[in-house]
């Protein structure tokens, strides 16, 4: 598995060698990336599911927490109601749209938190190595011996139902994961011998992780981070849909499905709605992951 | 092969040691009393400090956590404070449906994700390859708990073919290998299924690819070796990766049950913890969380012998 990211890592040393280049390592990666169509597909699904969350106010949808008892569970397509109406008789695209703006904040907020947490860990246990090594990895493995949704579930469990306990839970759950891959792409790089240079002309230790090493393992950390937000959105929506994390009415995916799980003998394709937008999230940050897995991948 | 066993299952030791302790502090970062739940809200605090002592609340976390230990040892992991029943007996029986269940979604998972692997990783870059990975894509991105409710929409609302939520008629909590329950096992095997498909295909693809692209598989084929061959060679050579891919997605859906145990009402391990958690019985989440945690930890170390099993590389290092 770290195979990939550590070529695409040495590359990137590679890349950075000669004083004039004709193209940096990034631009190219940029470049090749811009000519992948799934990728730039989306890319654009995405930004258009982000910037609706984040302008919903100003869109001029229905108000998302205003309910009627006599507009209850309306159909896809009736007018007024685009996308129907939900169990207390509210305009479901707009708490499509605004649900995404908790949904999207907790599923990635976790992986933001876990990118920095992890890196740092795992570039400090790789650098210096040794016994700080040894108490770091092993720590992280005791994580491991749990299955990621039961560790999230257990946490978030006994926490309590509340966005920032899931966070808080999830952020645990993938801090791990990262430290591990950034661990590895650091002991690769660390004995290489621009660092042994920088050492040599009498750099600190900081100096040497923050100058010659971070930079030459972040595009693969990166990566692997970007292809945890798929699962990161469906385990926070998940912990939302057990009730374990935002309190109704907020619209938040997960949530929603839960709440509507009760009318989808009544009205099941409304029901469902939720989901899809989970799902259309999450495939579309896998796919640009692994677009940009094979964009930095500059062998072929 | 003894000697690696052994090596293995010191290493082991440390890490069930670590999980319980994670388990029994699990506990302790509980916001509020874990006696709440047992308490009248009227108690009075003679009560509530005879309480604490019969539960042991009062001693020094290390001390607490030596006892724990012990007791769990012995098979004693307390009394659901729900039920009042023994936390173990609860949880292995809710286990059981639970393995019913991943060993039917692993049936599915495993032999499509082999099956797509194999023809997506010998036909690269052809359509058969791009519809096989979308798949695979697919069975990793969608949110399961969602899938199961799609299903249920289609075969139980619109077609009515099987049944919704359940493990059995009359809502029977044991299960039976009879048509009667089978109806029951379909939808939410199907709905495990998923990303254990989608994990294995993508690995399967690699392993195929990566293989295929070997200079020995050139050789096979100068040689004059018939494709059926060839293949058998790649099997060979991808097994080991693949099982100690599908041990772990085995695991994750043994432990990783709950949202799906939810949906469909499956009474599992993961509708135990779920009841655990908002009834707030600590004991009970505890055991639960515990018991699945070793049966991951075991079930990793069995997949360790057996990948040393068939690649005696492994032993060595």
């Amino acid at each position: 598995m770290s195979e990939l990211p550590l070529s695409a890592t040495s590359d990137a040393a590679l890349q950075a060698a000669p004083a004039t280049k004709a193209r940096g390592y990034w631009a190219t990666v940029g470049r090749r990336i811009m000519r992948d169509k799934v990728s730039m597909a989306c890319a654009l699904v995405l930004l258009l599911i982000f910037l609706s969350a984040i302008l919903a106010p100003w869109l001029g949808l229905e108000d998302p927490y205003k309910g009627s008892m006599i507009r209850r569970l309306r159909h896809i397509g009736t007018v007024g109601y685009p996308l129907g109406t939900d169990e207390l008789g509210r305009d479901m695209l707009a708490r499509l749209i605004y649900g995404g703006r908790l949904s999207l904040l907790i599923g990635i907020l976790p992986v933001i938190l876990a990118f920095c947490i992890g890196t740092s860990l795992g570039l400090v246990a790789g650098y210096v190595g040794g016994k700080l090594n040894t108490a770091i990895m092993r720590t992280i493995d005791v994580f491991y011996a749990f299955p990621s949704v039961l560790l999230a579930i257990a946490i978030s469990g006994a926490l309590g139902a509340g966005i920032l306990n899931s966070i808080v839970s999830l952020t645990v759950v993938f801090v791990p994961q990262i430290t591990r891959v950034a661990e590895s792409v650091t002991t690769g790089v660390r004995n290489m011998d621009f660092v042994e240079a920088a050492r040599a002309s009498g750099a600190g230790a900081f100096t040497i992780m923050r100058v010659h090493i971070l930079g030459n393992v972040l595009g693969a950390i990166f990566v692997y981070a970007t292809s945890l937000i798929s699962v990161s959105m469906i385990l926070a929506a998940g912990l939302s849909f057990l009730g374990l994390g935002t309190k109704p009415p907020e619209p938040e995916w997960g949530l929603m499905l839960n709440t509507l799980r009760t009318a989808i003998y009544v009205n099941p394709w409304v029901a469902a709605l939720p989901g899809a937008m989970i799902f259309a999230v999450s495939i579309c940050f896998n796919l640009l992951s692994d677009g940009l897995r094979s964009a930095m991948d500059i062998r072929n | 092969m003894l000697a690696y066993i052994a090596r293995r299952i010191v290493y082991v030791i440390p890490i069930v040691i670590s999980v319980a302790l994670v388990c029994f502090l699990l506990v302790h970062i509980t916001p509020g009393d874990p006696l709440v739940a047992v308490l009248p809200a009227d108690a009075s605090q003679e009560l509530a400090a005879q309480l604490r002592a019969a539960y042991g609340f009062d001693r020094p976390l290390p001390v607490q956590f030596g006892l724990w230990l012990l007791r769990a040892l012995h098979g004693d992991l307390g009394n659901s404070i729900a039920t009042g029943r023994p936390v173990l007996a609860e949880v292995m029986r809710a286990v059981s449906n639970t393995v019913t269940l991943a060993i039917a979604a692993a049936i599915i998972g495993f032999t499509m994700g082999i099956l797509l692997g194999l023809i997506a990783g010998y036909f690269r870059e052809t359509w058969i390859d791009k519809v096989a990975t979308s798949f695979a894509i697919a069975g990793v991105s969608v949110p399961h708990y969602w899938l199961g409710m799609v299903l249920v929409i289609i075969f139980s609302v619109q077609l009515n073919w099987l049944p919704a939520v359940g493990a059995g008629p009359n809502g029977s909590n044991s299960w039976a290998w009879d048509w009667a329950h089978l109806k029951y096992l379909v939808l939410p095997a199907i709905t495990t299924s998923v990303i254990p498909m989608g994990i294995v295909t993508r690995t399967v693809r690699a392993l195929t690819g990566d293989i295929l692209s070997q200079d020995f598989v050139e050789a096979l084929r100068a040689k004059g070796l018939h494709e059926t061959g060839v293949f058998r060679h790649v099997i060979k050579n991808a097994a080991p990766t693949a099982l100690a891919v599908m041990g772990l997605q085995l695991g994750y859906m043994l432990g990783g049950s709950i949202l799906i145990e939810t949906v469909f009402s499956w009474p599992g391990s993961g509708f135990l913890l779920n009841s655990a958690i908002f009834q707030r019985d600590l004991p009970l989440l505890q055991g639960t969380i515990l018991i699945l945690a070793l049966f991951f930890v075991f079930l990793n170390l069995l997949v360790d012998i057996a990948q040393a099993a068939i690649d005696p590389r492994i032993k060595r290092g």
